[in-house]
């Protein structure tokens, strides 16, 4: 069980909501998914143009905990003001914190991040920010009380996987809230390493949204995550330089 | 009288049946729809969807879309 402030999921996939082919495809990903946490943005609405279809409308929200996220901010001051209109629709207290600080890279910005993440744990806000893999950033918001910490495997919609498995297990080493690696995922394997390496769960939303069979991909990954986490509790074997044969030496059939 | 309001950055003629904030969304057929509203850079909680809408107010309706 996945466990983030006072709610727990029985899924370790968290699954964004956008660049789907249509809402049709997305719907059944997410079926197949097994998500139970689904991220979204929070934008000013078309209102001349009401009449567009809109994904979280189409959803059971029984179902389903939404976790808004404060892309766009590029301040703290503006992801508070995200974060207290996504509260404010009734349907979250749950936030992702996502500042970013650099456009080419959409690397968050730890500074800001640090800064709505305090503003936000005062005012009650179930907090999940989105970090870099820096392992001391890491431990600053788990000090700060943060619900659950999100570091990233890669920039943002580029599918690089895992690209620094060492920090990664430090900052799940030294974690007493949940791990979630968020961004960067880009294939099944990313997200059962991600597991493998301890996470408590992984968000991901293009590896599945552009994949050429997003609902296909969608079940990938939920297996990949069991697999993952059910081979990190098995705990796996070591590593040897050497072969170890797997057959007796003894009692070899005679030439 | 005639009201005209920013409502998402573009300049608004309010209809003069539309009193309040929760009559606006009526009219603009967003009263069945999940929408946040902010009215001068305050949010507004569903109960104070009873605001009346005044000259040069400014409003926000907000949802939730797709994203990561």
């Amino acid at each position: 069980m996945l466990k983030i402030g006072n709610k727990t999921f029985n899924s370790r996939l968290l699954l964004g909501t956008g660049k789907y082919p249509s809402f049709e495809i997305q719907k059944e990903a997410v079926r197949v998914s097994e998500s139970e946490i689904l991220t979204f943005a929070v934008r000013r609405m078309n209102i001349f143009e009401p009449t567009q279809p809109n994904f979280l409308e189409q959803l059971d929200l029984s179902k389903y905990t939404l976790l808004p996220n404060t892309a766009g901010a590029k301040t703290a001051e503006e992801a508070v003001r995200i974060a207290q209109l996504a509260k404010a629709s009734g349907l979250c207290d749950m936030v992702k914190v996502e500042i970013i600080g650099c456009d080419r890279s959409l690397l968050p910005d730890p500074v800001e991040t640090l800064r709505a993440t305090e503003m936000l744990l005062d005012e009650g806000f179930i907090v999940l920010p989105y970090t870099s893999d820096d392992v001391v950033l890491a431990r600053r918001l788990c000090e700060m009380g943060v619900h659950a910490i999100m570091p990233g495997a890669a920039p943002i919609g580029s599918g690089r996987g895992i690209l620094n498995p060492l920090n990664l297990s430090f900052i799940i080493e030294q974690s007493e809230v949940p791990v979630i690696i968020d961004a960067g995922i880009g294939s099944p394997k990313d997200a059962a390493y991600a597991m493998e390496l301890g996470a408590d769960a992984v968000l991901l939303n293009t590896a599945v949204s552009e994949a050429d069979d997003p609902i296909k991909m969608a079940q990938a990954m939920k297996l990949a995550i069991e697999a993952g986490r059910l081979g990190y509790e098995a705990g796996r074997m070591p590593e040897r330089d050497y072969a170890v044969a797997s057959s007796p030496l003894e009692g070899l059939v005679p030439n | 009288m005639e009201r005209v309001i920013e409502l998402n950055g573009n300049q608004y003629d309010v209809p003069v049946e539309v009193g309040n904030v929760q009559e606006l969304l009526g009219h603009l057929e967003l009263a069945d729809r999940i929408v946040i509203v902010e009215k001068n850079r305050n949010i507004l909680s569903k109960d104070a969807f009873d605001q009346p809408i005044k000259d040069r107010d400014q409003i926000e309706i907000i949802h939730f879309v797709g994203g990561g």
